[in-house]
């Protein structure tokens, strides 16, 4: 990051603060990711019966589970987990559909019609249930989670680099590039490609917090990550067993940390736009 | 002496923009009287517009008003609110845009736009106003009017849509029409005959008629005055007349001298404290290449037909020889575009071949022309030089970048020093190198879009009209350097244009497309002066000249 980028940057923060707020709660996120096991004041695994089904206290901030655990440590230790699904997932779905997508929005013809078709067959689908049908047949592992969701994110991005390549195949800069001596396919990947990255990465933001959904949508009706694996999507299924008897802070406290990842990550997308778009810089 | 319709006085427009408020008009005095069509030129950037848009009160939210007067008929226009702003707009004055497909509803068809136009300001029936439509259709002469009721625009051609934009802004007899660049974007043919119309409408009805363009030639044309705007204010006002034989200010000055005329040559193109320096290059003949020397590019029977669709480019043939320069003049789909890309070899034709310096390269396939020894020596020059540099490039990666890729440099002071010569070569202050187009002006990016194209130092330079996009005295000094270059250099000047007078000037030879085809060729001069066919001659008489009378050349 060049100097005159990060000064764009503090500008662009600094005439909005939503966006300064967002970025710093992703950094938390991905800071607790990290060094989540060394901050923990419990073992998320071990139970301790005795000290079950405790309300929210200053020994444990979020009260502690049927089992004795404290949900304030395996709230923590579930951040890696989530955050890794959804970044690998959203990764992969992000080169492979940003590639295809833009070739096929470049080539047009054929190829362009084929790919196009087989994204319309896939979005036909409810894609929550394709998600949980993979995981099913190709087994309960969080590999197959990072799959799934990477599968059914697929379609977004292919769809969006098509249509950014699109308008641009004809424009003036991509002629030139060719006259340059480039080939078809480094305009597309040296060229195009860069260009449609400020339009993309509000869409890998925006995904990232729906891909943390999907994988705790998984794990909470069953697939996916196994118990005793602290887990957002698992701590809020089984948590909800105890709503009834007023033990709300089981659901409450992994609910709020997922919806705080969701919301930061998609107030971020829309910062970022800004602050990638060259042409918002004077 | 008329009445006075409209009265600016002392008018200050600010727009505010995250860098603070910018003042874009500022103290602008102006009087139309009733009846008179009024020219108000000026470059980008110079206000022009928006000091229309605040007549009609159509500024955008950011734009205010923040000094000065607008009376139309005595009353203040900047204070009018509900409905006596209505019944100011569109009825007592109305607007027609530059881009007439733009400012139409794309799925309404036409007759009922210009209906609707007129029911909201008048109380009839709505037969009646289909009625009063299709009378406006006649009035601006739209041929088949009954079955053009029911069209919609994008069936209609840009000169027709810019009728029908004609008719509803006519459609309730306003007093005032403010014309905001109306034939900028169509062919020349057209924009004299939407031109005439627009004159003879306002004349039969009486309407004032300002008109807004960056065009001197147009304005001197159909205006009896002219205002000249620079940076948000009026520089001069007088008839083109004395316009032309005697500038006062010395924007004014540069205007004019910009502005090409039937028999300008490009060293005419600025003023006389400019001039010097240019004659010494002027006058570096051109050595003409010894007998027998084989053309350099020999195009023979070009063919392009796109799927299914008809021939875009049709038995298409020409010749030239090493550093000339020809002119490709055609109007809009004539084919002159898909031709400068095929000996480009930037798409492949259909049939035909490109003979360059003795070696076919019309069968190497164009996805595989970047690989060619060839490539380097045939460059292009983009048309719109805000759309033809790569927004992530800074302007120093531009020109780097065919110098990486065609000539094999590689990052170092070597490459810096090729990259900054090519600079100096167009002209482009050095200090400009590390920024990025959009903080370029658009002559400084067409400088950029130059220097690229001649970084390799090619033989053959297709230019796509490159100076479409630029203001009139950012294109004298483009001419100024393509002509330089071709001098100096040597290079072949292939020029696509449909503005023949800058072909003219720059062309030694011209070649005139119609429908794929060549209507006809010659030399420049000859060409101009005394074309054979009626398609030419047509094309020559549409040019809007600037009368260059004994007055004129007495001044200079």
């Amino acid at each position: 990051m060049t100097s005159a980028t990060l000064r764009h940057s503090v500008w662009i923060l600094r005439g909005n603060p939503l966006t300064a707020v967002a970025a710093a709660g992703v950094t938390l996120f991905i800071l607790i990711a990290i060094f989540g096991p060394w901050i923990v004041p419990y073992d998320p695994i071990v139970s301790n019966v005795s000290e079950a089904l405790q309300p929210p206290s200053a020994a444990h901030l979020a009260g502690t589970d049927q089992l004795g655990r404290d949900v304030f440590s395996r709230l923590i230790i579930a951040a890696r987990l989530d955050l890794a699904i959804a970044v690998s997932a959203v990764g992969i779905s992000f080169v492979i559909g940003a590639v295809v997508g833009a070739f096929c929005g470049y080539a047009g013809g054929k190829l362009d019609r084929g790919v196009g078709r087989f994204v319309d067959v896939m979005m036909a689908f409810p894609l929550f249930v394709l998600a949980m049908a993979m995981v099913a047949a190709l087994g309960n592992r969080i590999e197959n989670i990072v799959i799934a969701t990477a599968i059914i994110n697929l379609p977004f991005y292919i769809r969006f680099a098509r249509a950014e390549v699109n308008v641009r195949r004809n424009v003036g800069w991509v002629e030139a590039a060719r006259a340059c001596g480039e080939s078809h396919f480094s305009v597309v990947l040296r060229f195009l490609l860069p260009n449609i990255l400020p339009a993309m990465a509000v869409q890998i933001s925006l995904n990232l917090g729906w891909a943390i959904l999907n994988a705790a949508g998984l794990s909470f009706i069953g697939l996916g990550v196994k118990p005793p694996t602290p887990e957002w999507g698992i701590m809020v299924a089984e948590g909800a067993r105890f709503i009834s008897t007023g033990r709300w802070w089981l659901v409450a406290f992994p609910g709020l940390a997922l919806m705080m990842a969701v919301l930061c990550f998609n107030l971020l997308g829309d910062g970022m736009r800004d602050i990638l778009d060259p042409r918002m810089r004077t | 002496m008329s009445e006075t319709l409209l009265e600016i006085d002392d008018l200050h427009v600010s727009f505010s923009t995250r860098r603070g408020l910018v003042e874009a008009v500022r103290g602008v005095t102006l009087t139309v009287e009733a009846g008179e069509m009024l020219g108000l030129v000026g470059e980008s950037g110079s206000g022009k517009s928006v000091t229309g848009f605040a007549t009609t009160r159509l500024l955008d939210a950011a734009g205010r008003v923040t000094g000065g007067k607008i009376l139309f008929r005595g009353q203040d226009v900047t204070k009018l609110r509900g409905d006596d702003l209505r019944q100011l707009q569109g009825a007592a004055m109305s607007m027609i845009f530059q881009n007439p497909r733009a400012a139409l509803n794309p799925i309404r068809a036409i007759g009922l736009q210009i209906a609707d136009a007129i029911l909201t300001h008048k109380r009839i029936s709505k037969d009646a106003a289909r009625a009063e439509a299709l009378e406006l259709l006649r009035a601006v002469q739209i041929r088949d009017p009954e079955a053009r009721m029911n069209a919609y625009p994008h069936e209609l051609s840009g000169g027709m849509c810019q009728r029908v934009m004609i008719a509803i802004a006519i459609s309730c007899n306003p007093a005032l029409l403010i014309a905001d660049e109306p034939t900028t974007g169509l062919d020349v043919t057209t924009q004299k005959v939407v031109m005439d119309l627009l004159a003879d409408i306002a004349a039969a009805r009486g309407m004032a008629t300002i008109l807004i363009t960056h065009d001197l030639g147009l304005a001197a044309r159909y205006c009896r005055r002219i205002a000249v705007m620079e940076r948000g204010r009026i520089v001069e006002e007088a008839s083109p007349r004395t316009l032309f034989s005697t500038p006062q200010h010395a924007y004014t000055k540069r205007l004019v001298a910009a502005s090409p005329t039937a028999t300008s040559r490009i060293e005419d193109l600025v003023t006389d404290e400019e001039r010097e320096g240019y004659a010494a290059v002027v006058n570096m003949a051109r050595q003409e290449p010894a007998h027998g020397t084989p053309p350099l590019l020999e195009v023979r029977k070009l063919a392009k037909r796109f799927d299914q669709g008809a021939a875009a480019v049709a038995d298409f043939s020409m010749t030239m020889s090493g550093g000339e320069s020809v002119g490709l003049v055609g109007e809009s789909g004539s084919g002159k575009s898909t031709t400068s890309r095929m000996i480009c070899r930037l798409i492949d034709p259909s049939e035909g071949d490109i003979v360059f310096d003795g070696r076919s390269i019309g069968h190497v396939a164009s996805r595989d022309f970047h690989r060619s020894p060839l490539r380097k020596d045939i460059q292009m020059v983009f048309q719109d030089p805000n759309e033809s540099l790569n927004p992530r490039f800074t302007a120093f990666d531009c020109i780097a970048h065919p110098l990486m890729r065609l000539d094999g440099m590689r990052a170092g002071d070597a490459l810096r020093r090729r990259v900054e010569e090519c600079a100096e070569r167009v002209g482009l202050p050095l200090d400009l190198l590390p920024r990025f187009p959009h903080q370029l002006s658009g002559g400084q990016k067409a400088r950029v879009g130059i220097a690229r194209a001649i970084a390799c130092r090619p033989r053959l330079l297709v230019l796509d009209e490159p100076t479409a996009a630029l203001d009139v005295s950012v294109q004298a000094v483009v001419l100024q350097l393509l002509d330089r270059l071709r001098r100096e250099n040597d290079i072949a000047l292939l020029f696509v244009s449909h503005d023949l007078n800058v072909v003219r000037m720059l062309c030694d030879r011209t070649i005139v497309l119609r429908n794929g085809g060549i209507v006809e060729q010659g030399e420049s001069r000859a060409l101009f002066e005394n074309p054979k066919t009626d398609y030419t001659r047509k094309l020559v008489e549409a040019i809007p000249h600037i009368e260059t009378g004994p007055a004129l050349a007495a001044a200079l």
